[in-house]
């Protein structure tokens, strides 16, 4: 259980898909001008995300992986087919996007016309297929973990482009230096959030270890004595 | 006879400044920012991707009348993902360490949107040859910010160009250290790519006030 809360966490603040790893740039910056259809994107992609991580999962652990294959029979168990990880990934995701349109369409009208242009853009949204690399390449335990992983790095990004949609929304009344308007404060924005969510680094760590807390104290105490002495050596010499 | 016409150079030299992938289409952010801590890295991916680019346009530009436009989005998707894994083995057989830095972001060179941008609007439409450039030129457009933000990162965050230090040594303090000048750890992190990139757009919609936005 605890594993759970502290990837769920860890995925929306720590390694928090725009500001950490910079995943889904392109539709973030190019669909984050108003709030409401930054809402719909982010919800589709928290949905998409949720899907393609664990099944990309299972695909990964008995099909591509290094020995996946022993499942069939020992002589596979030395194939390796992780090389094919990419063209398998892509194919899922945009196999589940084309579906999750064509079961939208049916059965809810209202919301896929107002998700209509988003929902094949996020085929090839970056954060989809890094939802994916970044499961296989931490090596994620279980399928619960990965639809986990994939869920709250969707919460992740959908909470990183709704807060600069409402940013953007009411810098249009600043006075924002005319060669900055529009893309480049929004870029410098987005540095500036980037550097407030670095803070959040510690929030799994905090409070465990006091030994280190002790430590730097103990330093710094040294480095007064020092310094102290340094002074009192310089009067010295200018006396 | 000169090689290229001016229309076809001009196809080369639009996408470096005025009609540049990065800071004006915003096409392909996501990887121009996550690996140019190194100047190598970012050297590194620029040719990834003007290759994968270049290829792919031409093979795209090749199919462009056969492919149902229903589903071209997944053959797209198949075409570069195959060059892709191509890009992947040859780093991991010849530069593994460097191969290791890159991480994910050589297989996110599938979901550049630079790639499918240029596919969708251009080669689409266009014959081989003239998709070619098109991709040289869009490539080499992403490839030009890519070097400049990866160089201003390592210069001012590790002192060094290529790993090979140019300010002189930290630790004896010599070069540049010798007046007081230290190491600026931050721009090591990754916010500072952004801001850099910022900066970058400034500076060019200064230059061309035809590019302000509204």
């Amino acid at each position: 259980m605890i594993e759970h809360i502290e990837l769920f966490f860890k995925s929306i603040f720590i390694d928090n898909m725009v500001f950490a790893v910079f995943l889904g740039m392109c539709s973030y910056l190019a669909v984050s001008k108003k709030v409401a259809t930054a809402v719909g994107l982010g919800a589709a992609v928290i949905f998409v995300l949720a899907i393609t991580v664990p099944l990309n999962w299972l695909l990964d652990q008995y099909l591509l992986q290094p020995g996946a294959l022993s499942w069939l029979g020992a002589e596979y168990a030395d194939y390796d087919l992780s090389f094919l990880s990419f063209i398998m990934f892509i194919a899922t995701i945009a196999t589940m996007v084309q579906l999750v349109e064509i079961v939208v369409e049916k059965f809810s009208p209202a919301l896929y016309n107002s998700l209509g242009i988003f929902l094949p853009l996020i085929a090839v949204n970056c954060a989809i297929l890094g939802g994916s690399l970044f499961m296989q390449s931490r090596e994620i335990e279980s399928l619960g973990l990965a639809f986990n992983y994939g869920v709250s790095s969707g919460i992740g990004w959908f909470l990183a482009i709704l807060a600069i949609a409402a940013i953007r929304e009411k810098i249009r009344y600043s006075n924002v230096p005319a060669p900055l308007r529009g893309l480049g404060i929004t870029f410098i924005i987005t540095g500036l959030m980037g550097i407030g969510f670095l803070s959040f680094g510690g929030m799994l760590t905090g409070g465990e270890d006091g030994a280190v807390t002790t430590e730097p104290t103990a330093k710094v105490e040294q480095a007064k004595t020092e310094k102290a002495k340094e002074l009192a050596d310089n009067t010295k010499t200018v006396e | 006879m000169r090689l290229l016409s001016k229309k076809d150079s001009k196809l080369i030299t639009d996408p470096l400044a005025d009609n540049n992938p990065i800071t004006i289409q915003v096409l392909g952010i996501c990887s121009a920012l996550a690996i140019t801590a190194e100047l190598k890295a970012s050297l590194v991916m620029g040719v990834a991707v003007l290759f994968v680019l270049g290829i792919g346009n031409v093979v795209i530009s090749l199919m462009r009348n056969i492919i149902p436009s229903k589903i071209r989005i997944i053959v797209q998707l198949i075409v570069v993902a195959a060059l892709v894994i191509i890009v992947d083995q040859v780093l991991k057989a010849f530069a593994y360490e460097l191969s290791k830095t890159l991480s994910v972001f050589v297989g996110l060179i599938i979901t550049n949107c630079i790639i499918m941008g240029r596919f969708e609007a251009f080669a689409l439409g266009n014959g081989p040859w003239k998709s070619f450039l098109d991709g040289i030129g869009n490539a080499l457009g992403y490839a030009v910010i890519l070097v400049i933000v990866g160089f201003f990162r390592e210069l001012l965050g590790s002192g060094t160009l290529f790993g090979v230090p140019v300010l002189g040594d930290p630790i004896e303090k010599s070069g540049v250290y010798s007046i007081g000048y230290e190491n600026n750890g931050f721009m090591l992190m990754p916010p500072m790519a952004l801001i850099i990139v910022g900066l970058i757009i400034w500076v060019q919609r200064s230059r061309n006030k035809a590019l302000i936005e509204d």
